[in-house]
């Protein structure tokens, strides 16, 4: 076991244990620092993969501004006081089944890939590096970029004319 | 990532020795900012300023720190109490871990059992530099709203919401200010940046207008005068801070003058030839004076220009009121970012244009 | 309007123009106007090393005088209290007995003599009102105090320093008042 190996399981018992806290925490506020703290774990797995450029974008993107504007919108509309207990029985049972079947139909998903069994590729490979991704956005995915980009265009637009009203 | 954890002890305590020594030189620094900017306040209202604590006053620092440590610490009953604490320290830490990647000056050499050494004045030389200064200054706005939210204050959560909205507002045209710059490097990496100015032309002179964004997204980002409305002390009561006493409150105040001494230093590396000594070929001087004098000699230039360029920090502060609210957001979204666009798009032709040799 | 200077501009509500939009030129023209405070001359000074030099007309804390053999000039007539629109000045008055003629001028002497500092606007009708120069207001201002009891001061508080025993003190308290006098006297 060496020292990427030691990362590796850190950073995951991290990223699960924090995402496990987001969905048990009372408050939403502590949620929202949780899963800050689940960004901080994958972006750290994007590094060990030699990504940098995706690691920190994660961080900007997601940590420094998405989860701002949750942070914003629960302070304002003042969630904190904890959440109310579920009520219904059913709705916990029903609530359980959903998500075992999720579970389910990821675990079988995921048990006849590739990647299984094998170790994470640590500090090898260039795609998560600027230049690998510019390229490979501009030339070999630029449709499919283009046309997000324009997603986005429209969301926002979108957003100006609800607010307007 | 293996090769950075493999164990070599002497580049761990090169480091080590580097880290401490920068972190401390940036707490002198930010001690004395605060004794500068009551002088330079002092010297542009015709007044003579702090001069009673030792000669010309220079032990206010001290003074001033002794008495925040001395002051009662009053955690609010109401509040938060592990997230009014995380606040601060927050605030403390992203001001801290932005200069790990700044080239404070070139290549020292010694000779260490019998083995050469070279190290440079820089943490970390990671090739997303820029990006790497992004991620921990979005970082800092936590600090503010944890703070803000946690003190359980109208007036302080208000403050915080402003402050935070400030920071992403104006971490767009920043952003868009860099981009054009990152287009004439052509990398991220901090030390590449630098070393393309040095012996050369600095940046800001094809880029006066990102330049000149990104400065007044630094003075934003900085929540300095004219854009401090978080902590406006006649509208909202010192802002998100106000709940805050003795050194936690030290905390907030001192990572405000990190950030501009950090921020000094980020626009003088990206713009201003970073350690380069103007005028002079540092090559040539290597040679006569040897490279370890040229190292002092570069951070020593370094560090001049970063003190321009926080006394500019301080001279906006005392001549510009403080924007409206509504002013702040639309010079932001309204004027700086298609600026910023602009520039970007010119900047774009200029490149495309060279690289084809002058034919379309 | 009638303006009462040449220096008055009427407001201009005009609304910005695209170039004022972005405040640089205003912000340049503010920047160098601190730029030359910097180089100007302070306004203030080293205040307990320092002192400015206080007007001709500037009334301060009474002084009760006394002649140039050292005696007290004050007979306690009650003029001045009398004449204090703020009430501020109270006497006890007493005989001189044998034996004290080098203490007080005259027969009659102020055995208590208090002003509060408090009630006392420094108008200076009290000096002008005193028959026998007794009372005058110097060139010195009532220091600060934690209790108001601190403000009532006493003939030991008021006397000028005595010009035989302390002629330096003497002198100090005395000021430019001589001066002064002079001065108004001319004119």
């Amino acid at each position: 076991m060496n020292v990427s190996d030691i990362l590796f399981y850190f950073l995951s018992a991290l990223a699960i244990g924090s995402a496990i806290l987001v969905v048990i925490s009372r408050s939403p506020i502590y949620s929202v620092l949780w899963l800050i703290v689940t960004f901080f774990a994958i972006s750290g797995h994007y590094i060990m993969m030699n990504a940098q450029f995706l690691g920190i974008v994660n961080l900007i993107v997601y940590a420094g501004a998405i989860m701002v504007l949750f942070l914003f919108v629960i302070m304002l509309i003042n969630l904190n006081t904890d959440a109310k207990p579920q009520k219904g029985k059913w709705l916990r049972l029903a609530g359980t089944v959903a998500g075992g079947c999720l579970l389910l139909v990821l675990v079988a998903a995921l048990k006849n890939t590739e990647v299984k069994g094998m170790g994470v590729q640590v500090g090898t490979g260039d795609i998560g590096l600027i230049n690998q991704l510019g390229k490979a956005l501009f030339t070999e995915y630029v449709v499919p970029f283009e046309i997000s980009s324009i997603l986005f265009l429209s969301a926002m637009v979108g957003a100006v004319v609800i607010g307007k009203k | 990532m293996i090769t950075l954890l493999a164990i070599d002890w002497l580049f761990i305590l090169e480091k080590l020795i580097l880290i401490v020594s920068i972190i401390s030189i940036s707490l002198v620094i930010a001690m004395y900012e605060t004794y500068a900017e009551r002088k330079v306040a002092a010297v542009m209202q015709d007044r003579r300023g702090p001069n009673r604590a030792g000669p010309f006053g220079i032990l206010q620092p001290l003074a001033d720190g002794l008495k925040l440590f001395m002051k009662e610490e009053i955690i609010p009953n109401t509040s938060n109490r592990f997230l009014f604490v995380l606040g601060p320290c927050m605030a403390m830490l992203t001001a801290m871990m932005t200069s790990a990647v700044i080239p404070w000056g070139g290549k020292i050499h010694f000779t260490l059992f019998g083995a050469d050494r070279w190290v440079s004045l820089q943490i970390a030389d990671i090739n997303i530099g820029i990006l790497y200064i992004f991620g921990v200054v979005s970082m800092g706005v936590y600090g503010i709203m944890i703070g803000g939210w946690a003190s359980n204050n109208k007036f302080s959560l208000m403050a915080a919401m402003r402050g935070a909205s400030q920071v992403i507002s104006y971490e767009l045209p920043m952003g868009l200010s860099l981009i054009a710059l990152l287009m004439l490097t052509g990398s991220l990496k901090m030390s590449s940046i630098v070393g393309g100015q040095i012996d050369s032309w600095y940046n800001v002179l094809y880029q006066p207008l990102g330049f000149f964004i990104f400065l007044v997204c630094a003075f934003a980002e900085c929540n300095r005068t004219p854009f401090d409305l978080p902590e406006a002390e006649n509208e909202l009561n010192f802002g998100y801070h106000q709940e805050y006493s003795s050194m936690k409150l030290g905390f907030y105040l001192f990572a405000e003058y990190i950030n501009m001494f950090i921020s000094s230093a980020v626009m003088v590396s990206l713009f201003w030839g970073g350690y380069d000594i103007p005028f002079i070929k540092d090559a040539n001087l290597a040679e006569q004076i040897g490279y370890n004098w040229l190292a002092a000699l570069q951070g020593l230039s370094m560090f001049i220009k970063i003190a321009i360029f926080i006394f500019a920090f301080m001279w906006v502060r005392w001549t510009i009121p403080r924007f409206r609210y509504d002013q702040l957001m639309n010079l932001g979204w309204k004027t700086l970012i298609p600026l910023s666009l602009f520039n970007m798009i010119i900047t774009a032709l200029v490149v495309l244009l060279r690289e084809y040799g002058w034919r379309f | 309007m009638q303006h009462l200077t040449n220096r008055a501009k009427p407001v201009d509500r005009k609304p910005m123009t695209a170039l004022e939009k972005l405040y640089l030129w205003n912000i340049a023209k503010g920047m160098w106007i601190t730029l030359k405070h910097i180089f100007k001359r302070k306004a203030t000074i080293n205040f307990p090393e320092q002192r400015r030099e206080f007007s001709p007309v500037f009334r301060g804390l009474q002084v009760l005088n006394r002649d140039a053999e050292g005696r007290e000039n004050c007979t306690a007539c009650g003029l001045c209290a009398v004449a204090c629109p703020a009430e501020a000045i109270t006497m006890e008055a007493a005989e001189r007995q044998p034996g004290e003629e080098h203490l007080y001028r005259e027969e009659k002497y102020a055995a208590k003599y208090e002003i509060n500092m408090l009630r006392c606007i420094f108008c200076g009708l009290c000096e002008e009102a005193c028959p026998k120069d007794a009372v005058y207001l110097s060139e010195t201002f009532a220091p600060s105090n934690y209790q108001r009891k601190g403000f009532i001061y006493g003939k030991e508080d008021l006397l000028i320093p005595h010009p035989k025993l302390e002629p330096e003190a003497y002198q100090q308290a005395l000021g430019t008042r001589a001066k002064r006098q002079e001065k108004a006297s001319s004119n």
